[in-house]
């Protein structure tokens, strides 16, 4: 669900945060307008606002283990850990997390990857939120749904900075509940 | 302002072995033995300065480390919860793993302090981070410094316009990349890494850095790897780590 429907109608800092994520058209390829939050990362008070939005929603929902997807979901996933006292669990591509691993495959729209987890990082029935910057077809949080899952955890929330319109009125994925605090920029443009 | 402590050999040899060394109940550690707090015996006599840009200045060849006073249990906290992996990506190499120390939530809260300390109030605007690793620590720095994060990355992951920067490895080159316009001529930048092996990649980061006329105050890791040299790649740019691992 959206954070303005969810409690957070008219806050200002949703319209900062959403102002300060840039657009860039055909990226990675053409007819793709791209969501670049390095521009939110660039503005310390909209960062900071972010960070505020998600530690709020969590702090008190005795949530012990932060996941964040790699590599934009690393950029948000700490700070939040940090500051409600959670663990961080860097969810990887193949072959960078060094040790015993388990992998999870996930479509994409020609081919599929595979997202990795370390073993041993999580107790059985630990809360758990799944963080990355954005959320599309939702095939990546779905895999690292699957992952944690497998190792006993309850994923509470997948949580995301931008919604894209497939998740409109999508509130649950693969059953969890989903929460995203801005829609794209830059969509009315279009409709 | 913080006090200039000399450790003597006896000391530190003595603050290794008092130390308890906490273990996550899930963690195998590598043969069951918790990862060692290797400090090589210079650093005992590295003394930690003032931090002013006078000191910068005058930094000595040796990278500074945090303080290894005995009233500093952090230091050893956090380099205890660092996993050491052997032959990972290949034979022969000892690789550091700080996931570990992400899954422990006193060890990463202290770990960001240090740097945090260091760090505020010291007019620095910029705070450039390496992927991946870098992501990890280089944002929560950011935010309770007050400066903007600025994500150094693989090539054709930024999208619009980049400036990249060639480094060599040990067969071939790679190179990392900035948006142009995340910072501006002037600016105080420190940068951040998990580690520092060889320094090829801080180096190409305090290049880029360079170019666009941004002053790099210092390059920041939670471990360095002494034997790799890597501080020598850093020309003028002090280094500043807290663990050493030899």
């Amino acid at each position: 669900m959206f954070a303005s429907e969810n409690g957070l109608k008219g806050d200002p800092r949703l319209e900062a945060i959403s102002a300060a994520i840039r657009v860039v058209p055909d990226f990675p390829k053409k007819g793709i307008m791209f969501q670049d939050i390095t521009t939110l990362l660039l503005d310390h008070k909209a960062f900071k606002h972010t960070i505020d939005i998600f530690v709020d929603r969590y702090r008190d929902m005795q949530i012990s283990v932060v996941a964040g997807v790699e590599a934009r979901g690393f950029l948000f996933g700490p700070s939040i850990a940090l500051a409600i006292g959670a663990k961080f669990i860097p969810l990887r591509k193949p072959g960078k997390l060094p040790g015993k691993v388990i992998s999870e495959s996930y479509e994409l729209e020609y081919g599929h990857d595979r997202l990795e987890m370390h073993v041993g990082t999580v107790e059985p029935r630990e809360r758990v939120i799944i963080i990355d910057d954005l959320v599309a077809t939702g095939g990546t949080l779905s895999a690292a749904i699957s992952l944690l899952e497998s190792q006993g955890a309850e994923v509470v929330e997948c949580a995301c900075v931008i919604g894209l319109p497939e998740v409109k009125g999508q509130h649950k994925l693969k059953g969890k509940p989903l929460y995203v605090l801005v829609e794209p920029s830059g969509v009315d443009e279009f409709c | 302002m913080q006090t200039i402590i000399i450790s003597s050999p006896l000391v530190s040899h003595r603050l290794s072995l008092a130390l308890p060394v906490p273990r996550s109940p899930l963690i195998n550690y590598h043969h069951g033995a918790p990862p060692s707090i290797r400090l090589s015996s210079h650093r005992f006599t590295n003394s930690l300065r003032l931090f002013s840009s006078a000191a910068a200045a005058a930094a000595s060849r040796d990278s500074e480390m945090a303080t290894e006073d005995v009233q500093d249990p952090r230091i050893a906290k956090i380099a205890a919860s660092i996993r050491v992996i052997p032959d990972f990506p290949k034979p022969g190499i000892m690789f550091q793993d700080i996931t570990t120390l992400l899954l422990d939530t006193e060890a990463f809260k202290d770990t960001i302090a240090l740097f945090v300390d260091r760090y505020k109030g010291k007019d620095i605007s910029v705070v450039a981070g390496v992927e991946a690793r870098g992501f990890i620590f280089g944002p929560p720095i950011a935010l309770a410094i007050g400066a903007k994060f600025v994500p150094m990355r693989k090539p054709k992951k930024l999208p619009g316009k980049v400036i990249s920067e060639e480094y060599s490895l040990e067969y071939g080159t790679d190179k990392i990349e900035m948006h142009v316009g995340a910072v501006e001529p002037g600016e105080r930048a420190i940068i951040i890494d998990d580690l520092i092996a060889t320094g090829g990649t801080l180096a190409a980061a305090i290049r880029l850095l360079e170019r666009v006329g941004v002053k790099i105050v210092e390059c920041a890791c939670v471990i360095e790897l002494p034997e790799l040299k890597g501080k020598e790649k850093l020309g003028e740019t002090p280094l500043f780590v807290l663990v050493s691992s030899a």
